[in-house]
């Protein structure tokens, strides 16, 4: 398969390049236009974004491969990251993935077979008061879970619909 | 004991005002008043300096875990020589226990931006980045709302209030990497590479962002500046613990029957906090333990916690520190092997791996871990954690090591039976 920037693509790049004194702090940035558009970032689409912005393949690859949330090879359609660090350790974050694992018969790092889900397990995303929690593919936090919670996300995501953003409140602001 | 009154403190920071994101209602209470004033009233404000001496007195304590006074780094900076200079603002948030600053994104944004903006004036930086972790891309957008807002009403650009300064804004984001968090590791980040950590010297206010004068702060710190500048120093320092004041933004988790996040002053209570503020710990239970702020403080028993308070001093006499003021609260059920086992791996799977204490010290302090976890420990595995432990402090390019080497070694020492119980006999041990 050949990947190409769509025109939109190419003009949001170019606004990216603006940001800086230079190209090479657009590596970042456009390899997440670039997963955003093909779903991944695998070694043909990392050569796409280094030629895009003229820069060593060898840089682009290095950069690719040092940050998690990359896909260096196609995922599923959704991607589960169950947090297990500290707080959600705490809280029961193995459970919701072993829930998990149970309900789509994969194990951590897996995509099922028809490519729906892809499961991993991940480091603290920063949400620890509202402990367990999960992101789906880069995206939505889904917090505070429970089995049922979970159950439901998944039902959600197989009806081809995306979970509502959970605002959640300061406990002790009282906005007047 | 401390005398902060807590109760009928009325939050700054993130105020009760409905609907303060958006910048029409941060206007109208006030919002950007700091900044113009700064940037127009010579009477007040004769110089940059003159800013910089008010935020230095004031003393906010860097809310990025290190607590060092944002007003004298500031001043670090180099003389201005016509070239670029930068601010970098540390929204990375992945210290584990700590989710605060994505509260400012959500329901203050502004009041960081007119901070970032007065920094930045005060230092003379022409261009500001905001590094923000890849996993909050509803912050990331957030922000970058906030940012063209702020742009189309002329406090971002050419000639603010028609002063001469001009200076531009930008979000960026990160894509996943713990160590981006750590300052020289982010500006790599922010020039497109891998997050290696820099050697220091040179510092950034040096040779930071593309070899030029770079201050790095978090996004609260920059969040208390407006507040300084319009109530003043002796406002600020009134507030909280004396040695290290100020209002400050709580994040509270783990076995607690109300966590999140609260804005309170600084020096409350450990036990208040866990008692009366987060509702007290979950299902009746008694507690355990407390990690302070951020996993890499190192954990305190709950009969070590009577008087103690949040601030530095206090919380150094139980020999741990205040980091980013993410409390992470345990109840007695809590298994301290599986969760030190648990911030081992973490660490592990964080480190950058250019240093080789760090690399594999971290590496065998997870594998470690992992054995007595399963019950394959000896005693005499407990001692050699402590020692590697040793032979990774203060041995590398960043603090990460230190990092991953304080959890190991305080919570053994101050759960040793713990861990002694869930280790074999073995013909080495003294027992
Ligand atoms: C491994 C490591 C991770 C860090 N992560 C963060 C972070 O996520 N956010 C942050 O503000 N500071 C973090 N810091 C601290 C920064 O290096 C730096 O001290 C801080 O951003 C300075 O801002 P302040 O003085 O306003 O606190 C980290 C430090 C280390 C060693
Ligand atoms: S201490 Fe660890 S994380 Fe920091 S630079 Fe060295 S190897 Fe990387
Ligand atoms: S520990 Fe799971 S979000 Fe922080």
């Amino acid at each position: 398969m050949t990947y190409e920037f769509t025109k939109e693509d190419l003009e949001e790049i170019e606004k990216i390049k603006a940001k800086f004194p230079e190209v090479m702090p657009a590596t970042l940035p456009t390899l997440w236009v670039a997963q955003n558009r093909f779903g991944h970032v695998n070694p043909d689409v990392q050569r796409l974004v280094a030629k895009t912005l003229e820069l060593p393949e060898a840089h682009v690859h290095g950069v690719a491969t040092f940050y998690t949330q990359y896909y260096k090879e196609e995922k599923g359609k959704h991607v589960l990251d169950v947090c297990t660090c500290l707080s959600c350790q705490l809280c029961g974050g193995y459970d919701i993935l072993e829930h998990l694992e149970k309900t789509l018969g994969i194990k951590k790092g897996e995509t099922t077979e028809d490519g729906m889900f892809t499961l991993n397990e991940v480091e603290c995303l920063g949400a620890c008061g509202y402990a367990p929690m999960m992101q789906i593919t880069n995206d939505s936090y889904i917090n505070n879970l429970t089995p049922e919670k979970v159950d439901s996300v998944v039902e959600t995501l197989k009806k081809g619909e995306k979970p509502d953003y959970e605002q959640i409140e300061m406990p002790l602001r009282k906005v007047k | 004991m401390s005398s902060v009154d807590w109760k009928n403190y009325e939050p700054v920071l993130i105020p009760n005002i409905k609907d303060i994101h958006e910048i029409d209602v941060y206007t109208k209470n006030g919002g950007y008043s700091a900044l113009k004033s700064v940037l127009t009233d010579k009477s007040k404000w004769a110089d940059q300096k003159s800013v910089i001496e008010e935020v230095k007195k004031a003393n906010i304590r860097g809310r990025g875990g290190a607590g060092f006074n944002a007003g004298l780094k500031w001043s670090f900076m180099p003389p201005a020589d016509g070239g670029p200079r930068y601010l970098a603002c540390n929204g990375d948030e992945s210290e584990p226990g700590t989710f605060k600053d994505r509260k400012i994104f959500e329901y203050n944004p502004h009041i960081f931006i007119e901070g970032a903006l007065i920094a930045a004036y005060a230092m003379e930086v022409t261009a500001i980045y905001v590094y923000i972790r890849g996993e909050y891309k509803v912050y990331i957008d957030m922000m970058e709302k906030a940012i063209q807002d702020a742009y189309d009403k002329g406090m971002i650009g050419k000639n603010i209030f028609g002063s001469d300064y001009s200076v531009e804004m930008y979000v960026t984001g990160g894509a996943g990497a713990y160590i981006c968090g750590e300052e020289t590791s982010m500006l790599e980040s922010l020039e497109g590479k891998r997050g290696y950590p820099r050697v220091k010297p040179p510092f950034p206010a040096q040779k930071g962002l593309w070899g030029r004068p770079t201050t790095i702060n978090n996004i609260e710190t920059l969040a208390h500046v407006p507040n300084v500048i319009n109530k003043g120093a002796d406002w600020f320092s009134s507030i909280g613990a004396p040695n290290h004041p100020g209002p400050m933004l709580y994040g509270i988790s783990g076995h607690v029957n109300r966590p999140g996040v609260y804005e309170l002053p600084s020096g409350i209570p450990v036990l208040d906090l866990i008692n009366e503020v987060a509702g007290g710990v979950k299902n009746g239970k008694k507690l355990k333990a407390v990690i302070p702020g951020g996993s890499s403080t190192p954990v305190v028993r709950a009969d070590q916690l009577n008087g103690i308070t949040m601030d530095a001093d206090s919380l150094r006499d139980v020999g741990t520190m205040v980091g980013t003021a993410g409390m992470v609260v345990m109840d007695e059920d809590t298994d301290m092997v599986d969760m030190l086992w648990r911030i081992t791996h973490f660490y592990h799977h964080e480190s950058c791996g250019q240093c080789t204490p760090c690399r594999e010290g971290t590496g065998w302090l997870e594998k470690i871990m992992l054995k007595i976890k399963n019950g394959n420990g000896e005693i005499k595995d407990l001692d050699l954690l402590l020692d590697i432990t040793t032979q990774m402090e203060g041995r590398t390019i960043c603090a990460l090591a230190d990092a991953a080497a304080w959890p190991v070694r305080h919570t053994i020492t101050r759960f040793r039976d713990e861990f002694e119980a869930r280790c074999k006999k073995s013909v080495h041990a003294v027992a």
